[in-house]
């Protein structure tokens, strides 16, 4: 109103007859008026959005490439997406009782969380596993480990996803060997590893081997799990934790597309079948506090993603080409200061998750930002979801939000801005020279600099921290988790026993085999695993092995 | 500010197994816009390995990140190791998800000051600045 006023004041007669006539000049007018405001991307937020906005026509219905409007055609009314918690404590007879709690109440996808030693390849009884076993996640060094993880859980009708990368196709092969032992065809297994070993180098931090060699175990898990079990999703393409360590939803996308990419090309170099792999990748990212980028993220990329498999590579099939993806909510957007705020921020972000069409949902309990979620915090996080899926009707319509001037407009822009940053990662030289020089990590580091700084100064409002404070918080809340400090003792108990139960010799032969296979490129690696496994070889000794062979990788420090 | 820890030599470590170094890197980059050199290890060091770093490189500060919950053994750890290397003179700092019950432990084992990921990074430089003064 007070920018129509202004107009009118300085508008010559014709001026004001075109602003008047025009509603196109009369929002540019409105948005030129209006102090000027970014996504935190730094895309161009216009006051008032319009058709003119757009970039390209894109008419594609729901379930069409390129599948801009989601990758069914239904959307949730067919199937509601897996709402599935991230879990897993100590031993793995604790965690086994918190995943039967969790099915008994309705979770329908279980997901593994790892110990540190797990998930860089040490033993529990490696000097470098120590005050780390049982800490972060369950310890699985064996497949005594894996059986009493899923006791009483029927593995062919349970979908489950490891968080597990540096040792994802050792855990993977345990899995498979767990399976096998409880008489599951290998064929039924559903769920998720991670797999994802470019983003542990520039994020995450739980490489093990140089990049090339890991890229290998990479693609050779892939392929054996499209032939063995065709129904396991083999690699996890994860933003999430790009994001999370303070990158914007563009670079999220970019980084994750170029890591999905590299994995492509590593597979067609290995001479495996385009659209039998491709319709087994999928994708892994966090959803943030602005609601309508993180919403026009997903469908941005889901675009950009079908354009570059059926325009890149040739993808012919819609299953190519289609972008599946699972999100986390929460992370690091969450706070310990007022953590009740967290439980309106994860619903918040489930809501965008949705309207972005994720196949997946995780939500944070509100006090993961500063200890583990209690059973009554992770259940409420479980409910957050329940109530969006069962009563806000916001499964009911596909894609509600396609259509929207500024949900458009975002699209379309956000598209081009991650392609801009899968070209520079290209210009530089691709994805491993990027990792290998530390040239992304760096990359982060600045962004979260630049992200905190925007917080500190308050450009970036976050309510309870540097807005609406309360000064007299108590800061304890509610009950708080005790890991048993027994764990670890159990955990390296168990551990030796099954080191001295185990045919020694059959162990031996089958890491023997498994070297040999390391030095011949054209094998793939998974059987071997799969028989070291069935030997009870520890995934630190599948994993010292090839590092005999491989080496490690060299952390750029660089700051 | 950029001048405030001219002259200062201070180690950023990441003892344990935990890889999120993000934290670690932007304490680093503040420290080195407010003047300090810094010396920072990389992912997954040994207490003695961090210790060693220390004493060879005569820092004025040492500061661990860690963010896998195994904050009191590791912060024990090295700051026993920092004792046998004679380097336990110099202001050991901890950040990362450190619940505040833990504040006062880690007190006990050494550690002069915690901080958390809602302090502004010059609230953390300037107490950086002030235990060196």
């Amino acid at each position: 109103m007070e920018v129509s006023k202004a107009l009118v004041a300085t508008a010559t007669a014709a001026e004001l007859n075109q602003a008047i006539t025009m509603s196109q000049s009369k929002s540019e007018a409105h948005n030129a008026g209006a102090a000027r405001r970014t996504t935190p991307s730094g895309i161009e937020i216009p006051a008032v959005a319009t058709a003119a906005m757009r970039r390209g026509p894109d008419d594609s219905a729901p379930g069409e490439y390129p599948f801009t409007r989601g990758i069914f055609e239904d959307g949730y009314r067919g199937r509601l997406w897996t709402f599935r918690q991230y879990s897993g404590f100590g031993s793995a007879e604790e965690s086994n009782e918190r995943y039967r709690f969790l099915l008994e109440r309705g979770q329908t996808g279980l997901s593994v969380a790892l110990d540190l030693p797990t998930q860089c390849g040490y033993d529990p009884i490696d000097p470098m596993a120590r005050s780390e076993v049982g800490k972060v996640g369950v310890s699985i060094s064996n497949l005594s480990d894996m059986e009493t993880l899923f006791r009483d859980i029927d593995l062919a009708k349970v979908s489950t996803s490891f968080t597990i990368n540096g040792t994802a196709a050792m855990i993977f092969a345990m899995y498979l060997a767990a399976a096998d032992k409880a008489g599951v065809p290998r064929a039924k297994l559903t769920g998720t590893i991670q797999n994802d070993i470019l983003k542990e180098y520039v994020a995450r931090g739980t490489w093990i081997f140089p990049v090339r060699p890991a890229l290998r175990l990479v693609a050779d898990s892939i392929v054996y799990a499209n032939q063995e079990s065709p129904r396991f999703n083999p690699i996890s393409i994860a933003g999430a934790h790009v994001r999370d360590a303070g990158s914007s939803a563009v670079e999220e996308m970019g980084f994750t597309l170029a890591n999905g990419l590299a994995y492509v090309d590593e597979l067609l170099s290995r001479g495996a079948d385009l659209e039998r792999f491709a319709q087994s990748l999928s994708l892994f990212f966090y959803v943030h506090m602005n609601f309508f980028e993180e919403v026009a993220k997903f469908r941005a990329a889901r675009r950009l993603w079908a354009r570059l498999m059926k325009e890149r590579y040739g993808a012919r099939t819609e299953r190519a080409q289609q972008f599946r993806f699972g999100v986390v909510c929460g992370g690091s957007s969450l706070t310990a200061a007022q953590p009740y705020n967290n439980v309106v921020r994860v619903a918040v972000e489930t809501m965008a998750a949705t309207l972005g069409g994720a196949q997946s949902i995780f939500t944070c309990a509100y006090d993961e930002a500063f200890q583990l979620p209690t059973e009554q915090s992770a259940e409420l996080a479980l409910r957050t979801q329940q109530v969006i899926a069962y009563e806000s009707g916001i499964a009911d319509s596909v894609d509600p939000l396609g259509g929207s001037h500024y949900v458009e407009y975002l699209t379309d822009e956000m598209e081009v801005a991650i392609e801009g940053v899968i070209k520079e990662i290209a210009d530089y030289g691709g994805v491993v020279k990027a990792i290998e020089d530390g040239y992304l990590q760096r990359r982060i580091a600045r962004s979260a600099h630049e992200r905190k700084s925007r917080v500190d100064s308050g450009e970036s409002v976050v309510v309870g921290v540097n807005r609406f404070r309360n000064e007299t918080e108590n800061k304890t809340v509610g009950e708080v988790f005790e890991s048993r400090a027994s764990t670890a003792a159990e955990v390296l108990r168990k551990y030796e026993k099954i080191r001295d139960e185990r045919d020694a010799a059959a162990a031996e032969r089958s890491l023997a085999t498994l070297d040999k296979a390391a030095r011949d490129h054209s094998e793939n690696l998974m059987p071997y695993l799969v028989d070291c496994c069935h030997a009870y070889v520890t995934v630190g000794e599948m994993v010292e092995r090839l590092k005999q062979q491989w080496g490690e990788f060299v952390e750029p420090v660089k700051l | 500010m950029a001048t405030q820890l001219q002259g200062k030599r201070i180690l950023i470590a990441k003892p344990g197994l935990d890889g999120h170094d993000v934290g670690a890197k932007v304490i680093a980059l503040a420290l080195r816009d407010a003047g300090a050199e810094v010396i920072y290890t990389g992912l997954r060091k040994t207490p003695d390995y961090i210790a060693r770093v220390a004493a060879e490189e005569n820092v004025d500060a040492v500061g661990l990140s860690i963010l896998s919950g195994s904050h009191l053994e590791l912060v024990k750890l090295t700051a026993a190791a920092l004792k046998r290397e004679h380097a336990d003179d110099v202001p050991l700092f901890v950040g990362g998800t450190i619940p505040r019950g833990d504040w006062n432990a880690l007190k006990e084992s050494g550690v002069d000051c915690v901080f958390d990921s809602e302090m502004s990074l010059e609230q953390i430089v300037d107490e950086v600045a002030r235990r060196l003064a």
